[in-house]
């Protein structure tokens, strides 16, 4: 299983990866972590005619906690986004998702915006993008511009970067309520292996324990992950009665459009969604009001 | 011998793990041979087509290919592979020749200066296809009009046959009961983490081929040699090769018969190490596709009086030995129980897949799960408990040596002693306690019990009973043991290895007879020149076949040294005492000849030697497999291998009921495979064999779309259970010797595997009982577990 | 069609080793073929198996995804650069041979970096830890539980070697 022959570029600064990007157009293509990448490769599924290494652009690998969002380089190895403590802190999906992302060693190499750039809607970590409500900045050759997450994922394995944009960092924002709690739930077949269906939900309560902020999202139920703002929205003022959380679920549910594969069927799919959707929620709301 | 083993039965490390942990084992792919190149293979995409041509011109003419082999040429050049029942028109070559049966095989080869390049020509190979019928399903397959895989042969049916053993229907007839039931064992596979691969090398001036592989298969320099159309004398495998990982898997003949053509052809060594694709689609190396239709009959007492076992396999498009793996179970048809009559109809089909090849255990994993799946089905239709029901069924220890109705004799067993050990380390009382309270808190939880044999041994007799022009008795096994001058010891193994320790074995056995330490043995590999006979490790054989030859030429040493001692002192035999290497006359300690004399004697002083024997220090061993040797009766009664291990498996799991996700709580093993040899070694392999049946019980299934595509072809979706899916597992060890061999010593290969798919398949059926459920198709997937807890869940009125 | 070749310089085993490669040679391949550092192994190449697992500065990576060029300028370690200074074994390669971890050694220097990864960052794990440690990791013959028995033996004889 060896690759088709290739050109190799190492990029050293963003500046220069958007040049050759455009210089380049669909011939090249993008390696990060390479975690999804290589294999893709490896079956002659991908057969670039250049590929474009940005592993070694220091400018792409920080974790910087800022008053209002955590911004994240797009490079940044998703081993050290899971151990970041001060990170853990104040956006703690990303620690709850990454849980569930593959094994130590596909997270010691795979890197954030590699994850979220190759949008599997299988994936935890656009998940937790679309329902934190993630700011993707997209670097091309002409400048810069931010993308909302529920404008980012286009379709299965697509985005809507631009065949001379890279993925530059992504902005996580931070929920200030004190009592904010957050959970992510997945089935799949083995520890680390794509998710089947996945949940990721985060709520914020007052002091009387009352909702006052809601977000909630599934994974592999669509063509892309699904954030459920205006379901989310019913949760606002109660305080999660099984009743009213198991509606939302239900209702988040229906709304999918899962397709089937070898493991699960589209009807499986929905039924996980719906006990996914509710136990995320349940767990959500557990840690926040601890 | 009637003190306590020395060495046999101890806790030591073996020989072969420092090398590994090192980073030096020797794998094929390690071995890399001046000038050496590489194959890459074209596989065909469709399951069932004729090859309209190849074009080889642009593959031909890229830089760095050397060769473009097709089926045209290597099938005139070479001859078809061996098939183990009686059906010559089912041909089977390497690379196909007209006509492509399943998607995956093998088209064309090429050949060039790397691995990488080799691929890339492999897509310039220009193909042209007209697709033909086809079938997929066995059943399908079966009925008048299908497809026929094979047109020559007339029909898709490799082997049928009735047997009837005992007075079955009679017992039908008057039996209380009756119930009847499908089990179905989804095709899974052993799936190595190595991939097969082979290197050859021919030296045209010698006319010999030398082979290298990754290999775990009886007579394999003959069937090479015979393929490629050479003497047996002009092949040398090197069994020194470590192979990683293999469990009756790796036979790799065509991938060699190919490779060994190409270096002769082509006058370089050649290699191919198949990629994982390659191996998952085309290697030929999927297991069993089995399902059984079971009838039982019974009395209100639990008493099993008889069984009808009807058993349909699918071996793919070709076939080797792999519809042998009906047969081996016929040795132990009624598991271990007093089961007085059985019938049971085989067959064996062809259908347009990948070819089927031998899995750990031969078929008796999924037989064993059958009839395990048959004992919890009486006992719940007569409301006893299933454990009280084998109780009753269950061969007693006294009534050993036991003969089954299909011919075989069980040599020695106490399978109730191995339950009840397994019951108690469990605490199958609290276990119970534990189940209950989690199914009132609304849980679906079960335990799961199975008692199982392990035939091990390895006498064949199956390829006789299945195929009477196949007239071959001979399953026999050898070791050669030498002490050299300087008093140290070597001994010989005639096969290749796969991690089952077989150094140890010798080192070990060798060490308990001369009373030497077994670290100061050094056990090598043979070629298949200078080797003595070997059936290779298959079957569960090695520690009774292996053992015996090198407890038998060990012994002749120790005699040899008593008797250059007893010559010397001018004595009888009887008048010394050996001890320690060393040989002295009884109550005169002073007359005594250390080990390093005797070594110097043999080897350097003829003049002190006995008159008549052989100077040197070293013996051979050659047998034959206990009880080998007879033939079938008409109706099919033969004794099949000699030794019957048995394993008692107890399985606590949980499924949720929201998901349909399983999970192994709890998971105890009962495992009696008489005298252990080196205990770590047994015991690993029955870990490890559980792990594989839960892979196979839960997760592990090449499954084909309706258009006969592999939809499971990669570690993606074929899923082998990881540290995280395989529990904690406790085991138990019960000793009940076999009188047929050396120390007592069973087999022990395949344990674990025989009888972990039919545990997990019977806790995962408990579970589901409450909401009156069942499942009896492997792999038992969450999507399937969930489909059933849904379908009564709606039954009942549940959402 | 010759192939472009790149230049790179690695640090295997704590040795400068440079050399001119294609960039589609994976590093498991280079370690392989190129440096006859045979102890990596190749299960998959797809990045699932876990044999083919190796240090990349200092942390266990999965060297089939990989390319050597990218390797350029990092440091490498593999099974044959776990071994101590003088050549014995180190503690957790004796822990394996112990427990019997390994029966066809094939996974085993892939389990041995992974067991490696964890205890440097992890002196103490609990079960748990080691299965999660090992869970990209797969084996045939063992079914893990004599691995785990390893790598704990080995945190133990550890801890008890830095009192």
């Amino acid at each position: 299983m060896k690759p088709v022959p290739f050109d190799y570029v190492r990029a050293t600064s963003i500046g220069e990866a958007c040049e050759v990007l455009q210089r380049e157009g669909d011939a090249a293509k993008l390696i990060a972590g390479g975690q999804s990448l290589v294999p893709l490769m490896a079956m002659r599924l991908v057969r670039p005619r250049l590929l474009l290494d940005i592993n070694e652009i220091a400018a792409l690998k920080f974790i910087s906690v800022e008053a209002n969002a955590v911004r994240i380089g797009a490079c940044t190895r998703q081993a050290l986004v899971e151990r970041d403590d001060a990170l853990a802190a104040r956006v703690p999906l990303l620690r709850q998702a990454l849980a569930w992302v593959g094994h130590v060693q596909t997270r010691n190499r795979g890197t954030l915006g590699g994850s979220l750039a190759h949008a599997d809607p299988c994936a935890e970590l656009p998940l937790a993008a679309r329902v934190l409500e993630a700011r993707m900045v997209l670097r091309g050759a002409t400048g810069a511009r931010t993308v909302q997450a529920d404008a980012f994922f286009s379709g299965p394995m697509m985005t809507v970067t631009e065949p001379d944009e890279c993925l530059e960092e992504v902005h996580w924002p931070i929920w200030s309520a004190p009592r904010t709690g957050s959970a992510f739930a997945e089935i799949s077949n083995r520890h680390g292996d794509f998710a089947m269906v996945a949940a990721a939900a985060q709520l914020a309560l007052d002091a009387d324990g009352r909702c006052v902020r809601a977000a909630f999202g599934l994974g592999g139920v669509d063509q892309t992950p699904l954030a459920f703002p205006q379901l989310a929205a019913r949760l606002v003022g109660t305080r999660l009665e099984a009743a009213v959380v198991e509606s939302v679920a239900q209702d988040a549910a229906a709304a999918t459009g899962p397709g089937s594969d070898l493991f699960a069927t589209a009807a499986y799919r929905r039924h996980l969604a719906r006990v996914l959707g509710a136990r995320a929620l349940r767990a959500a709301h557990a840690q926040a009001v601890q | 011998m009637t003190r306590p083993f020395r060495y046999i039965g101890t806790r030591r490390r073996t020989k072969e793990d420092p090398r590994f942990v090192t980073g030096r084992g020797r794998f094929v792919a390690d071995i890399a041979l001046p000038g050496m190149k590489h194959v890459a293979l074209v596989a065909s995409p469709h399951p069932s087509a004729r090859i309209v041509s190849i074009g080889t011109d642009a593959a031909r003419a890229m830089p760095g290919v050397l060769y473009v082999l097709t089926g045209e040429e290597f099938c005139a050049e070479t001859d078809s592979l061996y098939i183990g029942v009686d059906a010559p028109k089912v041909t089977r070559y390497a690379l196909a020749r007209g006509v492509v049966r399943y998607a995956g095989e093998w088209v064309a080869a090429v050949v060039a200066d790397t691995r990488a390049i080799a691929e890339d020509a492999a897509e310039r190979v220009e193909v042209e296809y007209e697709s033909l019928p086809q079938v997929i399903d066995p059943e399908i397959s079966l009925a008048p009009g299908a497809h026929l895989v094979h047109a020559a042969h007339g029909s898709n049916v490799l082997y049928h046959r009735k047997f009837v053993w005992g007075p079955v229907d009679e017992a039908f007839a008057k039996s209380d009961h009756q119930l009847a039931f499908r089990a179905t064992w989804g095709r899974s596979s052993t799936v190595p983490i190595e991939t097969f691969g082979v290197a050859a090398q021919w030296d045209p001036v010698a006319q010999l081929l030398d082979v290298w592989a990754s290999i775990q298969m009886p007579k394999f320099p003959d069937q090479t040699a015979r393929a490629l159309r050479l003497p047996g004398n002009a092949v040398r495998v090197h069994y020194d090769v470590d192979v990683g990982g293999s469990y009756g898997l790796k036979r790799g003949i065509k991938h060699t018969v190919l490779v060994g053509y190409l270096a002769r052809r082509l006058g370089v060594p050649v290699r191919l190490i198949e990629d994982r694709l390659e191996n998952m689609r085309g290697g030929d190396m999927h297991g069993p596709d089995r399902f059984f239709d079971m009838q039982a009959a019974f009395d209100r007492d639990g008493t099993i009086r008889a069984l009808k076992i009807r058993a349909v396999d699918d071996v793919g498009a070709y076939a080797g030995r792999s519809p042998l793996q009906l047969g081996k179970p016929v040795g132990a048809i009624c598991g271990p129980y007093r089961i007085q009559a059985v019938e049971y109809e085989p067959t064996s089909v062809m259908t347009n897949k990948t070819p089927q090849e031998a899995v750990r255990g031969f078929g008796q994993s999924p037989t064993n799960f059958a009839l395990e799946r048959t004992m919890d089905r009486v006992a719940r239709f007569l409301g006893m408990d299933r454990i009280e029901l084998r109780r009753r069924n269950l061969i007693r220890k006294d009534q050993f040596p036991y003969l089954i109705p299909s011919g075989s004799t069980y040599d020695s067993g106490d399978y109730h002693a191995v339950l009840d050990k397994a019951l108690a380390a469990i605490d199958y009382p609290a276990l119970e306690r534990t189940r209950d309270e989690a199914r009132r808190a609304g849980r679906l939880a079960g335990i799961g019990i199975s008692t199982c044999l392990e035939p091990s041994g390895g006498n064949a007799a199956f390829e006789l009973l299945f195929n009477p022009k196949n007239e071959t008795t001979t399953w026999m096994d050898s070791c050669l043991v030498r002490v050299d001058l300087s008093g140290s010891i070597t001994g010989v193994i005639g096969t290749s290895s796969s991690g089952q320790g077989h150094e140890t074995l010798v080192a070990t056995v060798v060490g308990e007879i001369l009373e030497r330490d077994p670290a100061s043995i050094r056990v090598i590999h043979a070629d298949s020149l200078n080797a003595l006979p070997s059936n290779s490790p298959v079957g569960s054989r090695m520690a009774i076949m292996l053992g015996g030859a090198a407890a038998g030429a060990a012994k002749k040493i120790r005699e040899t040294l008593v008797a250059i001692a007893a010559h010397n002192f001018e004595c009888s035999a009887e008048d010394l005492e050996y001890r320690d290497g060393d040989v002295a006359v009884k109550g005169v300690p002073s007359k005594k000849l250390g080990w390093d004399q005797l070594a110097e004697i043999a080897h350097r002083k003829f003049h002190r030697m006995p008159p008549g024997m052989e100077p040197g220090l070293q013996a051979k061993f050659v047998w034959e497999v206990p009880t080998g040797g007879g033939l079938p009766t008409a109706d099919g009664r033969v004794q099949m291998y000699p030794c019957y291990a048995f394993e008692a498996h107890i399985v606590y799991v949980e499924i949720d009921p929201d998901t349909g996700k399983p999970s192994i709580g709890r998971y105890v093993c009962g495992h009696d495979c008489g005298v252990m040899i080196s205990p770590d070694i047994v015991h690993g392999m029955t870990l490890g064999g559980i792990a594989h049946g839960i892979g196979a019980a839960l997760y592990e299934r090449f499954a084909y779309t309706e258009d006969g595509q592999l939809a499971s072809g990669t570690f993606m979706d074929y899923l082998i259970p990881s540290a995280m899916e395989v529990p904690d597992i406790r085991i138990v060890d019960h000793c009940t010797p076999s009188p047929l061999t050396t120390f007592g010593q069973k087999g022990s290969g395949e344990a674990g595997y025989l009888g972990a798919p039919a545990a997990v398949a019977n806790a995962i059926n408990d579970a589901l009982d409450p909401i009156e459920t069942s499942i009896d198709t492997l792999p038992m997937s969450h999507l399937a577990l969930w489909e059933r807890i849904s379908a009564a869940r709606n039954k009942q009125g549940r959402p | 069609m010759n192939e472009k070749l790149y230049s790179i310089a690695v640090e295997v085993n704590g040795v400068r080793r440079t050399d001119q490669v294609p960039a589609r040679r994976s590093l498991a391949d280079w370690l392989r073929e190129d440096l006859h550092l045979t102890g990596t192994h190749l299960g998959c190449e797809h990045g699932v198996c876990g044999a083919c697992s190796v240090m990349l500065d200092g942390e266990p990576v999965r060297s089939c995804l990989m390319y050597a060029v990218q390797a350029d300028g990092h440091r490498v370690t593999t099974v044959e650069g776990l071994a101590q200074s003088d050549g014995s074994m180190s503690v957790l390669q004796d822990s394996f041979c112990q427990t019997h971890a390994l029966q066809c050694g094939y996974c085993t220097p892939g389990m041995l970096i992974a067991a490696q990864g964890l205890l440097e960052s992890n002196p103490n794990p609990s079960d748990r830890e080691i299965r999660e440690a090992i869970g990209g990791n797969l084996c045939r013959c063992t079914g893990y539980q004599q691995i785990v028995e390893a790598v704990r033996l080995a945190a133990e004889r550890m801890a008890e070697e830095s009192k």
